[in-house]
């Protein structure tokens, strides 16, 4: 198992021997030491590779991630798996702003607390946050879901489109357009299949409330002027 | 962009540190802004005395028999040369008139801040450029500031660079934009505030200032600028014995601090923070939208 020690190697070096895995190699497992809030540490992965990263990383970790697996034990900076299209990325720590931003697939899971702008303009990633989430989480968010173990913040799902928000605790406050929607057995059977999939225990899907569009906002009209 | 950072010593065993630590968390930042960087350490103060920290383009001509000069017009001093830089050590009760009698003697003289402990440096170049021209490794203190400027709002200029400072030992050190400076400006400048800038950060700080000699505490300007000041900031302020940390309810500025028995600390980014020791066990956190922060030396005693 390769351990690439980012005090003595360049980022570049790291990120280009992720990306030139060969097809049928057996050495997919990597392991990154003292990332120090490194920037870009594991972008761009486009085969099923894992990697574990040990200690905090900086802005766009697991960036576009397309198949790879990618675990930071540490915190991560500003967008993580942003517009991550496949795989799984796990923050065992917390999570800074627009995590999982614009991210078409996959899985992001944060077991600590997500900041601002958690999953926004989210198509198709699931994201699960053990903790809580910051303002503006899953603003026009178009498809995927979004859950909270913990509490949501300002504004959540401000002009969403079709993503699903599950939050088990409170939302300080609703953005435009978005709103309580009722639970039906396919959205408790998906939540379920969530919380298995980013290992959460003891929680059952029907503590959750989901929150989804009204579908007021997705064409102008100049009724809902005040709204925008 | 901007890398500010910010460092408040709670262990005093750590003070002959501060500015080693305080120069390696601002070089981390270089990358966030190279244009201009700039320091405050709030360092050991002397009963009765007070120090002004000068700056000039000239500092050849400027400093040359500056401590005679000034004796001669009446302000007993002694004057430390730091490059372009210089500290000028009078009686505190004479703070007041050195204004005035340096723009007689020294009209190209620039105060870059004034007060019982506080210095500041600050120039156009690189964090580490910056740093050693001043010698900031070798400084001790409580508590310090520093910034590390990708100027967007004003004029890249000695006096554009942060912190800013605009009363005794407050400084002030900002990443982000402010979008009502002006219309804040003119009412400060109502209220008998001056100005050396254009700079938005500049009225930000006049701002606090202003607050605080209303008779509110830092926490208490802090929380008022939230509802006063227009754009996106994250701030880092200094005081005297103090330390304060906001940022914008929109928040787009990122800021992660960290906290352990010895210090609290202040980085743009983590990386800023990777050297500080103790890291690896500190309570680090990204401060709130809209919440202000703040530490005090002579509060928690």
């Amino acid at each position: 198992m390769p351990v690439i020690d980012l005090a003595t190697t360049p980022l570049r070096e790291l990120n280009k021997a992720l990306h030139n895995i060969q097809r049928g190699s057996n050495d997919l497992t990597y392991e990154v030491a003292n990332p120090r809030g490194s920037h870009a540490v594991a972008v761009g992965i486009d085969g099923p590779v894992s990697v574990d990263v040990n200690g905090s990383v900086g802005y766009y970790c697991a960036g576009m991630n397309d198949g790879g697996t990618i675990t930071v034990h540490g915190s991560a900076g500003p967008g993580v798996a942003q517009n991550m299209m496949s795989g799984t990325v796990v923050i065992e720590g917390d999570a800074s702003q627009y995590a999982g931003a614009t991210g078409r697939g996959g899985l992001l899971v944060i077991k600590g607390n997500a900041a601002s702008r958690c999953g926004i303009s989210m198509k198709g990633i699931d994201i699960v946050v053990h903790g809580n989430i910051g303002h503006m989480s899953a603003f026009m968010g178009q498809s995927g879901h979004l859950v909270v173990l913990g509490d949501a913040g300002d504004a959540l799902g401000d002009s969403l489109y079709e993503a699903k928000l599950f939050v088990r605790g409170t939302v300080k406050s609703l953005g435009a357009d978005c709103i309580e929607k009722e639970m039906r057995p396919e959205h408790l059977q998906k939540l379920a299949e969530l919380l298995e999939k980013a290992g959460v225990k003891d929680v059952r899907p029907e503590e959750f409330t989901r929150y989804g569009s009204a579908r007021k906002l997705y064409n102008f009209n100049i009724d809902n002027a005040d709204a925008y | 962009m901007c890398g500010i950072v910010g460092l408040f010593l709670k262990d005093s065993r750590l003070e002959p540190q501060l500015g080693q630590l305080l120069s390696d968390m601002l070089i981390t930042m270089t990358d966030r802004g190279p244009d201009s960087a700039g320091i405050a350490i709030y360092g050991p103060a002397t009963e009765g005395k007070a120090k002004v920290t000068i700056q000039s383009a000239k500092p050849d001509i400027d400093f040359a028999d500056l401590e005679r000069d000034l004796a001669e017009a009446g302000l007993p001093a002694r004057v430390a040369l730091k490059s372009t830089h210089a500290v000028i050590a009078i009686a505190a009760a004479r703070l007041a008139d050195v204004r005035s009698i340096l723009a007689a003697i020294r009209p190209d003289v620039r105060i870059m801040g004034s007060g019982d402990s506080v210095e500041i440096y600050k120039e156009v170049g690189l964090p580490k450029d910056v740093v050693a021209r001043f010698a900031v490794r070798s400084m001790s203190g409580s508590h310090g500031i520093g910034h590390t400027r990708m100027a967007t709002e004003s004029a890249v200029t000695t006096l554009g660079a942060h912190p800013f400072s605009t009363g005794s030992d407050q400084c002030l050190v900002h990443n982000g934009s402010l979008s009502n400076h002006n219309n804040l400006r003119r009412e400060l400048i109502r209220e008998g505030m001056t100005f050396e800038t254009q700079n938005d950060s500049e009225v930000a700080a006049a701002y606090l200032t202003a607050e605080m000699a209303k008779g509110k505490d830092l926490g208490q300007a802090l929380t008022s600028a939230l509802d006063d000041l227009d754009g996106f900031f994250t701030f880092v302020v200094g005081t005297k014995s103090g330390f304060g940390v906001v940022r914008d309810p929109i928040a787009c500025k990122p800021a992660v601090m960290a906290e352990t028995d010895r210090y609290v600390a202040f980085g743009s980014e983590y990386r800023a923070l990777v050297n500080l020791p103790g890291i690896e066990s500190a309570r680090v956190w990204e401060p709130e939208p809209a919440t202000v922060y703040f530490w005090d030396h002579q509060k928690a005693a």
